[in-house]
């Protein structure tokens, strides 16, 4: 029987160290609602969605309520929109109409958020692929919960460098639309390599071809828990440090398991997979930054800060794997910038650069996550820092994203506000150097050799 | 057997459980294990319940104590006990 000891551990977990379930994300394909014709196609989307999602809300708050269990957000992905929109949007701007539709159904049904105003370019664009993306821009900046990704690569194509040179565009264009707010257009706006189908956590999730009609993703959060259990085991060797992580790692991923079965039979929608995470927020406790301080460094960038978070991802895999039935989604550590004090911070102390972001984010998820840069940053400098990032994504066969909010208007010492979740960030200063002749190529980066690993 | 853990945190006082278990007594829960124990000076009680034969639905049973905790100055939570089970045990 359960005994008083491992009541009061949950229930601090919740109540003191922010444990929290960070997503239910009900993937939802609409490849059943194509139509040539716009208007009976935003109708179908809309009827589709209304009615698949009408309980996600309550459902989770039932949830919350049975176990005392915050689930933070309710979230909808849906199938990337540039393959559904294809046969009627004929102009960037009918593609906007869909995000409308997008909009107002995730409205109704009272979610957070609705991903898949996406394209998957890895190798090309079709004409629907280049008129949704160049729909971004307007789209973002007219809706509220629409979220949007775009894959530009994989490690079996390369890297579609025509969609990368556009792609950095447009992030300057949504920044420039969305100017006063913080260009927070761009918070909504991720670009992929090898991006995952199942992926629950915004702004890149989206519901892939592959998936079920519809699917319940579940994102578990806990990065305070994992600080916690670690404060005691301060100087401790590599072999109790990693036995601590994984450990933690697989109590909160139960709870996560649980919380995604439970949604799933409530909904009568099959469950899909756990998303491994570790993902921050503002919160002063729930910082992926804290826990690499508490692993031993003065500050998160210090020397060593790679080394301690490869071994902090891969801990809490190995934790999580055990703890689930099916893991999925981006599944690693999540090292964003605004969204965690402690980042922020040591950015602030100019403990931590983008050219070490960079490296850190060959050994975790996701990549380079809600970054705050000069508001007169160069569109071509733009597609240069996405395609460094795809091309560690390709060659390391992992996910990686980039998602850059030039703050229209500031410069490096600034900062920008966001609110909520999205937090604040220093603006960090960009390598001045020009990449303009090699983003003004044309064509596309071939796919990597499998073998020959060095 | 529809188990739930009950916890009451709080300062301690004359007549917590008493009053607890009077109110679930008066819904038809049957209280199957109590167990007690002070963290840094506060009173922490847990207790398994079975919800199977209630009158009333958890909802509505969570509601009611979070009213009366707040009546007697403790804070009462209703939680199932699946949690605690996925959690802890392999």
């Amino acid at each position: 029987m359960i005994n008083i000891g491992e009541v009061i551990e949950t229930n601090d977990m919740v109540e003191k160290e922010n444990l929290d379930v960070r997503t239910i994300t009900l993937g939802i394909s609409l490849l059943d609602c194509i139509d040539s014709d716009l208007g009976e196609m935003r109708k179908k989307i809309f009827n589709k969605i209304t009615s698949l999602a009408r309980n996600l809300v309550t459902v989770g708050q039932d949830i919350e309520r049975n176990y005392c269990i915050p689930i933070v957000n309710k979230r909808i992905s849906v199938t990337p929109i540039a393959l559904v929109g294809a046969a009627a949007c004929h102009r960037p701007e009918d593609f906007v109409e869909i995000a409308r539709t997008l909009d107002e159904a995730a409205s109704q049904v009272g979610v957070n958020f609705i991903g898949g105003y996406s394209a998957l370019v890895s190798k090309g664009m079709t004409a629907a692929d280049e008129n949704l993306i160049r729909s971004i821009p307007e789209a973002l900046s007219e809706t509220n919960l629409v979220c949007s990704s775009v894959n530009v690569g994989s490690t079996r194509t390369g890297i579609d460098m025509d969609a990368v040179r556009l792609m950095g565009q447009m992030v300057k264009k949504t920044a420039e639309r969305t100017a006063d707010s913080g260009s927070l257009g761009c918070a909504k706006l991720v670009v992929f390599c090898n991006a995952p189908d199942d992926n629950p956590f915004m702004a890149g999730a989206f519901h892939g071809v592959t998936e079920a009609d519809a699917i319940i993703n579940v994102g578990v959060s806990g990065p305070g828990v994992v600080k916690t259990a670690l404060e005691k085991v301060r100087g401790e060797s590599f072999e109790v440090l990693c036995e601590t992580i994984k450990k933690t790692a697989f109590k909160v991923t139960r709870v996560g398991q649980l919380v995604a079965k439970e949604a799933s039979r409530k909904l009568g929608v099959p469950f899909g997979i756990i998303d491994l995470s570790l993902a921050p927020t503002p919160a002063v406790g729930d910082s992926v930054a804290d826990i690499l301080c508490e692993i031993g460094l003065e500050r998160a960038g210090a020397p060593g800060t790679t080394a301690a978070l490869a071994l902090l991802n891969d801990q809490v895999k190995k934790g999580g794997i055990m703890a689930s039935s099916y893991v999925g989604g981006l599944s690693g550590a999540f090292i964003p910038v605004s969204e965690d004090q402690g980042m922020i911070d040591a950015v602030t102390d100019g403990a931590l650069t983008l050219e070490k972001l960079e490296a850190m984010t060959c050994v975790c998820s996701v990549g380079l996550d809600m970054i705050a840069i000069p508001g007169d940053t160069s569109a071509a400098t733009i597609s240069g820092i996405i395609a460094d990032e795809m091309a560690i994504g390709m060659i390391n066969q992992k996910t990686t994203a980039v998602r850059l909010i030039p703050a229209i208007g500031k410069g490096v010492g600034d900062t920008v506000e966001f609110g909520g979740l999205l937090g604040h960030a220093p603006i960090m200063p960009v390598n001045r150097f020009s990449c303009e002749d090699f983003i003004g190529r044309t064509g596309r980066i071939p796919a990597p050799v499998h073998s020959f690993k060095n | 057997m529809d188990k739930v853990i009950i916890t009451v945190v709080g300062k301690d006082a004359v007549g917590i459980i008493a009053k607890v278990c009077t109110y679930l007594s008066e819904v038809g829960v049957n209280v199957l294990d109590i167990s007690q124990t002070i963290v840094s000076g506060y009173f922490n009680m847990m207790m398994i319940a079975d919800f199977g034969k209630t009158s009333k639905s958890f909802s509505e049973v969570s509601t009611d104590l979070d009213a009366l905790g707040e009546q007697i100055g403790v804070a009462v939570k209703c939680q199932k006990e699946e949690i605690f089970e996925r959690m802890h045990r392999l």
